[in-house]
């Protein structure tokens, strides 16, 4: 058996969902699982960590490593592996993940497998599959010529546990490598939403052009907020400039997977789908009972969203607070 | 100074995709080809640079089968690059590709900027740029909405998780991946499509590049299209009746809630 490397992503000391993923499908794989964790709060996520799979915990603790910067990160995790040497890393394909891990394998010669939703590790190798086109398949990845192999996971893919509060792993302070840097991180500007991103989101509920006008998005908000989701829009709405693009779904807006998105208003244009066809449920709420997003959908609604999506969030609120 | 542009000719979204008897890839017969849309933001603003600095060239590179991969090129030529170079090579994956442009663009010399879209639309792996600029030890930010150039340096947002933003500053040469929002590409001129139909463009053999076979790490296989899915469940009634018959399918069935 080897080592799988978990790069364990958190927020200020909380592990984040998808990395407690990532732990617990290494734990199962009978690999010693060892946990990297970067940044000043990296000791507060070693127990929750430990109760989630990881035999060792690797803490690069120093407030350089709070913000993300490629070249720093890449050195540190290049420092990590010639320390750990495992033969697989797992990372999410978060904002962190997709842009750092393909700079890792350049420098260290290995195998990535990007925005993967299935894995299969037997052993020291491992398998991935992946959407490709857009959904419209999907493929097996395998590597060749790696003798590291990185597979970057969407969120919310993987089964989760309980953690197991009997568990603990060692804990290892790893001195931090500080390499001349070509890139300054000048400023890191707020956004406007608390909520988890959208690529993290369990639920999502999502807003077109069926909203009428960008007003109409608050009876999205009380809904999202009822179910503790995070709300998206269509590309229409986006670029009518009803919401900022970071709220955008599909093709050139975020691929998302939640366990439910609730499309209102949304007709369903190819590029909407191809970012959310991997949602394990869908709700479709729109007035054109041939809108496209009924073929995707689990179940649909026909009828006004401006009536249907207060009634909704009503029930909601009955159903989740008794 | 040179500006280069890496880019990638994609299966237009519209395409329906069939998978080959083998499942070791899809069916190219009858598909629309396209410029990678996140491509043509990188276009873009190579071409916005250029017209602001006067003596730079934009080279747009693009690495796959020669015969198809030219019309993309074009295409970028239209929109108003200067030169194209087509390293001719199939089966490739990120890595290799990455190798293969860090190469040209080593021999070719004098970048100061290198441009691509932040992913490809084919296999969403957002990889390739962030590969290069570690073989060319350069800087690299990716999913950038805002660019400006200062010359020894250039000043790029990236748009994070939950709408923020990091306003990085990289050290030239530096690798810039661009998100949408970026700035709205031109369409190609009628003259600009003629002029792009008549440049010679270069050809390279991947084979020439003497990229090792092991530097190709990756492998797709076993194609499938997705699972028959059960038809949507429509739910009928007033909608006090659909909300609340709505909520219990997705607790007591769907069990999502």
């Amino acid at each position: 058996m080897g080592k799988i490397l978990v790069f364990a992503e958190h927020t200020n000391g909380k592990l984040k969902r998808s990395s407690i993923e990532l732990l617990q499908a290494a734990a199962k794989s009978g690999n010693t699982v060892s946990a990297v964790v970067f940044g000043s709060h990296a000791a507060d996520v070693a127990a929750a960590a430990g109760q989630n799979g990881a035999n060792e915990v690797h803490l690069f603790k120093d407030a350089s490593l709070d913000a993300y910067n490629p070249e720093l990160f890449t050195a540190n995790i290049a420092s990590a592996v010639e320390k750990i040497q495992p033969s697989i890393i797992l990372a999410s394909a978060s904002s962190v993940g997709k842009d750092l891990f393909p700079r890792v394998a350049a420098r260290l010669g290995a195998g990535v497998a990007s925005d993967c939703t299935e894995l299969t590790i037997s052993g020291d190798s491992v398998t991935a599959t992946k959407p490709m086109y857009s959904g419209k398949c999907f493929a097996k990845v395998g590597f060749e010529n790696a003798s590291l192999k990185i597979v970057l996971m969407r969120a919310n893919q993987l089964p989760v546990a309980a953690a197991d509060a009997g568990k603990s792993a060692s804990v290892v302070e790893q001195a931090v490598a500080k390499p001349d840097l070509k890139t300054l991180i000048k400023e890191i500007v707020k956004g406007t939403s608390e909520k988890l991103d959208l690529t993290e989101a369990n639920i999502i509920v999502g807003g077109g052009r069926g909203l009428k006008e960008a007003a109409n998005f608050k009876i999205l908000n009380d809904l999202a907020d009822v179910l503790g989701a995070t709300v998206g829009a269509s590309r229409a709405v986006v670029d009518a400039g009803w919401v900022g693009h970071g709220m955008q779904v599909g093709q050139t807006g975020k691929t998302v997977a939640p366990s439910l998105y609730i499309a209102v208003g949304i007709s369903g244009a190819i590029q909407h789908l191809a970012g959310m066809s991997g949602s394990k449920v869908i709700v479709a709420i729109n007035n054109d009972p041939n809108a496209p997003i009924f073929q995707k959908a689990t179940y649909g609604i026909v009828g006004d969203a401006l009536e249907i999506v207060p009634k909704l969030t009503e029930e909601f609120k009955k159903a989740l607070h008794h | 100074m040179k500006i280069f542009v890496c880019i990638k000719q994609v299966p237009d979204t519209e395409t329906k995709i069939k998978i080959t008897p083998d499942q070791n890839g899809i069916d190219t017969a009858g598909i629309k080809w396209v410029l990678n849309p996140y491509d043509e933001y990188a276009v873009e603003e190579a071409v916005k640079l250029r017209d602001a600095n006067a003596g730079s060239q934009v080279w747009v590179l693009s690495v796959g089968p020669k015969s198809r991969v030219v019309e993309s090129l074009r295409t970028a030529l239209a929109m108003g690059a200067d030169e194209a170079i087509v390293v001719n090579a199939e089966n490739l994956d990120n890595y290799s590709t990455a190798k293969a442009l860090a190469e040209v663009i080593k021999a070719e010399g004098d970048a100061k900027v290198i441009f691509s879209g932040k992913l490809a639309i084919d296999d969403n792996s957002s990889s390739v740029s962030q590969m290069l600029a570690e073989f060319l030890n350069a800087p690299h930010t990716t999913v950038v909405s805002k660019f400006s150039f200062g010359g020894e340096n250039v000043v790029v947002e990236r748009d994070i998780e939950g709408g923020a933003k990091e306003v990085v500053q990289m050290m030239t040469p530096a690798v810039v991946a661009a998100n949408k929002g970026l700035n709205m590409p031109r369409y190609a001129s009628l003259p600009g499509i003629m002029k792009a139909k008549k440049k010679v463009i270069k050809e390279i053999e991947f084979a020439s590049l003497n990229i090792p076979a092991s530097d190709i790490k990756v492998k797709y296989s076993s194609f499938t299209l997705p699972a028959d899915k059960p038809p949507v469940k429509m739910i009928a009634g007033d909608a006090a009746a659909q909300t609340a018959e709505l909520v219990k399918l997705l607790r007591d069935e769907a069990k999502v809630l």
